[in-house]
């Protein structure tokens, strides 16, 4: 009776066997294939919307630089090429492109001047409601038909005939030609936009390319695949044959997993993922992703925050080095006091190198007599608590648990933190509940004032209500002038400014750290213009050099 | 019997009606703005998108549309992914947590008949303390550190053999590799339940009368086994099989996000955190649906097999899960 | 009609033998032989003692160890042991690279390896390397590695040629490290770099040192001579340098709080509405079970994410009312149908029959039959509750919907950790067992008491 029946182990050792057999029968899918010319990738996400008019977030900018091409483009180390354009000339009030006569849709069509002037007017339509229609204003009209008071037909831009666009700017803008390599300003063709309706962008059928690659599969939430765009200008100098992306998860362990498998060819890597990294000998890479970090801070009047010598004792206190250094300890992050990163330009050199940041003299002494001081002004006997609001990221939430120590320890401050998803952290945001937020701000353009007019008091994004007489008029000052000099000089002291009233706590220059198939050459990391690109990626064959 | 059939169903669509509105109230009372983005826009924007997801209605006639889309089976466009439709998202995604589901149910069953019968025939020696041991560990590991573990173990044994049979995430229609460890994980809570529902069982059929009457007779060992012992011992592991399938399909949200896997439970979770309002009150329509769906099921199925139930439902409904 | 007669013997009383003393038993309550059978059972007696040791352990746990859970040593991150330590103080310089006024560019054919590459100073706070210029080099690049292996380790910095040193902050710790210093010329890399070894002497940075009150505001004369003490790490450190010890026992305090307090608040509820339908019973019984079927019938896990979020936690909270409350609203009524059933099916019971016959009063069936049958059932359902609420606790930290920082529970001290678990396992290791055991137990306990409470298990009957 305690004998197992004899048949029952049999079967079990019959089904582990067919098992094995299922197993062994499937073939593996590699990080990179020289001889198909194909790599294999990992996503965060799935791109929300491929729809160049009304993407938003570096996903969807990532895929959309490799289908599309806008009137310039990115080149491999990072600067201003040709695109569907292949010259142009800007002058204070307007701009002037010629258009190559063998750009393609993929379906043959050739890629005309009306496709940019239908693209932008959609964009700006009220009814598109596009997030990104900001980045038009410079076209003349731009805004007034984003807020419904002209008809979109009143833009400032024109085709001259099918191979060359006119434009007329708003004001001065020197940074123009950067603008038309970003996705808002992609052409997009009215034939085909109107045949798909609502559906346009919904699916790989409803796409139409006219870049260095093709979106061929798009399994929505499960996988990606592009493949080169035979009929693209340039495509022999295109060496991929396809990108195929068939993981999409946030997790970055499981990326990583798949990369120490070999089944991608290249992934981020967290602090605690990059010593694993170096423990297994991978060559680490990074590069700066063009974003500053800071913590806002909320300026509404009701706020004990709008209390300068407040501000001044955190300012004294919290110590980005310690921040980057210590607690985040991913290299290639660099800790600033600043809002203009190191990449921004000045007049010849980088501005930081032309205008150093101020220096501020940090210690727990002068943080406690700056805090004194508060005390006695206000008239209070201990520091009142501070709402710090955060994301769910566990970076954000280890910079907030520092700051929390920091303040609590050095000056008695009771630091609240409210972590909230990311929609009710801009919630609360706009509605101005909070005192401290970590924030951080991605470049839209290359040029300072994508940093510089954040804190202007008409801008939405200025969440903290910071309110500057001074800092107006250095924002109006340098939007209004196409010298460079006098531009930077306005910069500069915005810089100044940002210190000295504490608008601010900027806290690092952000960089990413990943790991890169060896074998995959050519990929350009960049802080503009869709990250990272394969445009100019090729497969070098045999064993890793 | 018609009648009863048609009593399960108007109660069914009632459950249906709380949980839509339970949903959508507790959707609205969620303190943020589904409209929030990145960049600030600008209030014209702003009003735009607010009449095109209808949210510049009053709450109660946003109830009533919801409502009255929901009989439709309409469940909006979704607010993060601007040209889809909830229902495409369903359509795509949960046939995806279903087969997984499906596979990680066979696991458990398979499983825990087969290591409750071992361990009841064992008690008290090794092979019973070994299960019990290993049922044991997956009732009270978490499963996300199980998860984890899983895929750390299929790199150790890639790298072992030299080879990947097993992918270490991700999901391709179709492939049995890429569900096999997912699913396993996946099923290993509801395989320990199983066995241990299915250990009880059998120890009390062993001690059974007309066990005792079988081998009385002169009836083999194993005659007496399958026959007997294993057959009616097998019956309550059945009775929970409903809600275990409940369990594991809405449970998938951890193994969907380790292996990567594109299923409805990682959507839901993303929605959740995206305030993804139309997506969030379709998802959990939709899977409360297909409990509310199964349970029925299983009641009407009953009263078919079992005429005592109808006359007494409650008893043998909502038996609890491992969930 | 014949009469049998009986002998008379027959009907007398037995004379008492001593050898023939029956096993007379002891009168014993119902939860004395409860708690008899309990003790009996060997492997539940065992987790009830683990229990007790745990709950010990988290509530006096921070008596014992007085170590605030929240205080950072960023000197210690992530470690899995730190012994106690005296350290110099560092005070803060601004330390600038050496830089060259003009930078030749002149196109070499060949870069060589930086000469001379040495460390000015060498400190946990910061190493300082400089080194020659390289002709033609437009860059230089900075790599390090930690102790053994092939590779040149993390690449710390690319800096313009200009700069003849670079000052190594991220992260040193008193080991050994490797640095490469490499040139490039813009594009490539020299094919040669420099390469040097070494060991940073630990120190304190007086920031650190001040927070920690080792050091007082106004920095004493003798600073360069002063050790400061730190404490060890019994357990090792987090993250953020915070001791995992202390973290464990407040991240058990909340843990507990959770697991103890949504069920007991949702089996008590749940056991006041299934009390009072099934007593008022009749219409107002059945609506109000249909009601409770309706709640059931809310997929759990979906409803406990929607409804964390909906409560949405304030400024400072820790977000342990709004999990209790998400579980208390989802979690009673399970209960009441139990409790319900219970005591309807006691209702229809022989000896409550038998009582009410000899005239109990209704307060004497309730208080002898009803409580002490319903209560086994209902402690029963409490101990398998309490590891559920853990569980579902540490599964909504997984998905970061859990407490909130940095007030720790075992479910965020595992989702923290299993972010380093590839390279600091320990930060995993602890919580995910002590939440495993204490899961564990529970179940084992209450798979005994459900024994125990069963009265026809007993041998004694």
């Amino acid at each position: 009776m305690r004998i197992i029946p004899a048949h029952m182990t049999r079967l079990s050792t019959i089904a582990l066997f067919v098992g094995w057999l299922l197993l062994a029968a499937f073939a593996h899918a590699q990080g990179v294939n020289a001889r198909t010319g194909t790599i294999t990738l990992g996503f965060s996400s799935e791109p929300p919307t491929l729809n160049s008019m009304e993407s938003t977030d570096q996903v969807s900018s990532m895929i959309l630089s490799h289908v599309k091409e806008g009137l310039l483009r990115y080149g491999p180390t990072g600067e201003l090429v040709p695109g569907v354009a292949v010259r142009w000339e800007l002058t204070d009030h307007s701009a002037r492109f010629w258009l190559r006569r063998d750009a393609r849709w993929s379906d043959g069509k050739p890629v005309t001047a009306h496709d940019f002037v239908f693209a932008w007017r959609t964009a700006l339509l009220p009814t598109t409601a596009s997030q990104y229609a900001f980045i038009l204003y410079p076209v003349k009209n731009a805004e007034a038909i984003n807020r419904g008071e002209l008809p979109a037909t009143a833009l400032g831009v024109k085709a001259v005939g099918d191979y060359e666009l006119h434009v007329e700017l708003e004001k001065p803008c020197p940074y123009f030609a950067s603008l038309t390599a970003f996705m808002t300003y992609y052409p997009v063709r009215e034939d085909f936009f109107r045949s798909r309706g609502e559906r346009y962008s919904a699916d790989a059928a409803d796409m139409i390319s006219n870049g260095p690659f093709v979106l061929d599969r798009w399994v929505h939430g499960a996988a990606l695949s592009m493949v080169k765009n035979p009929r693209y200008w340039d495509a022999k100098n295109v060496k991929l044959n396809r990108i195929d992306i068939p993981h999409m998860t946030s997790d970055p362990q499981a990326m990583f997993n798949l990369y120490r498998n070999g089944s991608i060819a290249m992934t981020g890597l967290t602090r605690e993922l990059l010593g694993k990294a170096v423990e297994l000998d991978y060559p680490i890479r990074s590069f700066s992703t063009g974003a500053v970090f800071f913590v806002e801070i909320n300026h509404r009047p009701e706020r004990v925050t709008s209390a300068l010598k407040l501000r001044q004792a955190i300012q004294a206190l919290i110590d980005p080095a310690v921040l980057v250094n210590r607690i985040m300890a991913i290299p290639g992050n660099r800790p600033t006091d600043t809002l203009f990163p190191s990449w921004v330009k000045g007049v010849e050199k980088p501005f930081i190198e032309e205008y150093p940041p101020p220096v501020i003299e940090r210690s727990l002494l002068r943080a406690r007599t700056l805090l004194q001081e508060y005390l006695d002004e206000s008239g209070l006997d201990a520091p009142p608590p501070l709402v710090l609001l955060t994301g769910d990221n566990p970076m954000a939430v280890q910079q907030a648990q520092y700051i929390q120590y920091v303040l609590g320890q050095g000056l008695g401050i009771e630091v609240r933190i409210d972590k909230q998803i990311f929609k009710q952290i801009l919630e609360k945001m706009r509605a101005g509940d909070f005192d401290l937020v970590t924030a951080g701000w991605g470049p839209d353009y290359n040029d300072a004032m994508t940093f510089a007019d954040l804190f202007a008091s008409w801008n939405e994004n200025n969440r903290g209500r910071y309110q500057g007489a001074e800092y107006d008029r250095l924002v109006r000052e340098a939007q209004g002038s196409n010298d460079p000099r006098v531009r930077m000089q306005a910069i500069a002291g915005i810089q100044q400014l940002i210190m000295d009233d504490v608008v601010i706590l900027p806290s690092y220059e952000n960089s990413a750290v990943y790991v890169q198939d060896p074998h995959l050459k050519g990929v350009v990391r960049s802080i503009f213009g869709g990250d990272p690109s394969f445009r100019y990626a090729w497969i070098e064959e045999g064993s890793a050099p | 019997m018609m009648r009863f059939i048609a009593g399960r169903i108007v109660y069914g669509v009632f459950t249906l009606w709380f949980l839509a509105t339970a949903t959508f109230f507790a959707m609205h009372a969620v303190p943020g703005d589904p409209l929030a983005s990145e960049k600030a826009v600008s209030p014209e924007i702003r009003r735009n998108l607010e009449v095109r997801y209808g949210l510049d209605k009053p709450l109660m006639t946003q109830y009533g549309i919801f409502l009255g889309n929901m009989i439709k089976g309409d469940f909006g466009i979704s607010y993060t992914q601007k040209n889809r439709s909830v229902n495409d998202i369903i359509r795509e995604h949960f046939p995806i947590s279903a087969q997984l589901g499906v596979l990680a149910l066979l696991w458990a069953t398979i499983g825990g008949i087969v290591f409750g019968a071992v361990t009841a025939y064992y008690r008290n020696r090794w092979p019973d303390y070994v299960s019990v041991v290993a049922v044991i560990i997956c009732i009270s590991v978490p499963g996300f550190v199980f998860a984890a573990l899983a895929q750390l173990a299929i790199i150790a044994l890639n790298e072992a053999v030299g080879s990947d049979w097993l992918p270490v995430a991700g999901w391709e229609t179709g492939s049995f590799r890429h569900m096999l460890v997912p699913s396993l994980v996946l099923g290993l809570g509801t395989l320990a339940y199983l066995t241990r529902l299915m250990r009880s069982s059998m120890l009390e059929i062993m001690e059974a009368d007309f066990v005792r009457t079988a081998h009385a007779k002169g009836l083999g060992t194993q005659r007496v086994f399958w026959q007997h012992q294993l057959r009616n011992a097998i019956l309550p592991v059945v009775t929970v099989l409903g809600p275990a399938i409940a369990g594991i399909t809405t449970g998938g949200f951890v193994v969907e996000q380790v292996f990567a896997i594109p299923g409805l439970g990682r959507y839901f979770v993303q929605a959740v955190q995206q305030l993804d309002y139309t997506v969030i009150m379709g998802t959990t329509v939709f899977y409360g649906a297909f409990l509310i769906f199964l349970v029925m099921m299983v009641d009407i199925l009953y009263g078919v097999i079992d005429p005592r139930i109808r006359l007494a439902p409650e008893r043998l409904r909502h038996q609890g899960g491992p969930i | 009609m014949s009469t049998q007669h009986y002998p008379n013997d027959w009907f007398a009383p037995a004379p008492v033998h001593a050898a023939l003393d029956l096993p007379v038993l002891p009168p014993e309550s119902y939860w004395q032989g409860v708690w008899r059978r309990l003790k009996a059972n060997r492997r539940a007696f065992g987790a009830a003692v683990f229990l007790i040791f745990v709950l010990l352990f988290t509530v006096f746990g921070s008596v014992l160890w007085p170590v605030d859970p929240a205080k950072q040593d960023p000197g210690v991150l992530s470690r899995s042991f730190v012994a106690a330590r005296s350290l110099p103080v560092a005070m803060p310089d601004h330390w600038q690279a050496p830089r060259l006024d003009w930078a030749a560019n002149v196109p070499v054919s060949g870069l060589a390896a930086p000469a001379n590459l040495h460390a000015v100073s060498a400190t946990s706070d910061a190493v300082r390397l400089v080194w020659q210029p390289v002709a033609g080099a437009q860059h230089y690049r900075i790599y390090r590695r930690e102790g053994g292996g092939a590779g040149r380790g993390i690449p710390l910095a690319v800096i313009p040629a200009s700069y003849l040193g670079y000052e190594d902050r991220l992260d040193v710790h008193a080991q050994d490290y490797h640095y490469t210093v490499i040139a490039d010329d813009g594009l490539d890399e020299a094919r040669e770099g420099a390469h040097l070894m070494v060991r940073p002497i630990a120190v304190i940075s007086l920031l650190d040192a001040q927070l920690q009150g080792l050091v007082p505001l106004h920095v004493p004369a003798d600073i360069d001579t002063l050790h400061v003490d730190l404490p060890m790490h019994p357990l090792g450190t987090d993250h953020l340098g915070r001791d995992m010890l202390a973290r464990l026992i407040a991240g058990g305090q909340t843990s507990f709080f959770i697991g103890f307090g949504a069920p007991l608040l949702y089996i008590f509820i749940g056991c006041l509405y299934g009390a009072f339908s099934s007593y008022v019973g009749g219409r107002v019984d059945e609506s109000m079970m249909r009601f409770a079927d309706f709640v059931i019938a809310l997929p759990f896990l979906l409803f406990m994410i929607l409804l964390r979020v909906a409560f949405g936690i304030g400024a400072g909270e820790s977000g342990v009312m709004a999990l209790i409350v998400a579980m208390v609203l989802l979690g009673w009524p399970m209960s009441a149908r139990l409790v319900r059933g219970q005591v309807l099916q006691l209702r229809e019971q022989p000896f409550v029959a038998a009582a009410r016959l000899m005239g109990a009063p209704s307060y004497y069936l309730v208080w002898r039959h009803m409580i002490p049958n319903v209560m086994g059932v209902v402690i029963v359902s409490l101990t398998f509750a309490i590891p559920g609420a853990i569980f579902t606790e540490a599964f909504l930290s997984f998905i970061g919907m859990g407490v909130v920082p940095p007030i720790p529970s075992w479910g965020s001290l595992c989702n923290d950790g299993i972010q380093s678990m590839l390279t600091h396992p320990h930060e995993l290791l602890y919580p995910a067992a002590l939440i495993s055991m204490t899961v564990l137990a529970f179940n084992v306990l209450g798979d005994g008491l459900r024994d125990a409470l069963d009265v026809n298990l007993d041998v004694r009957s």
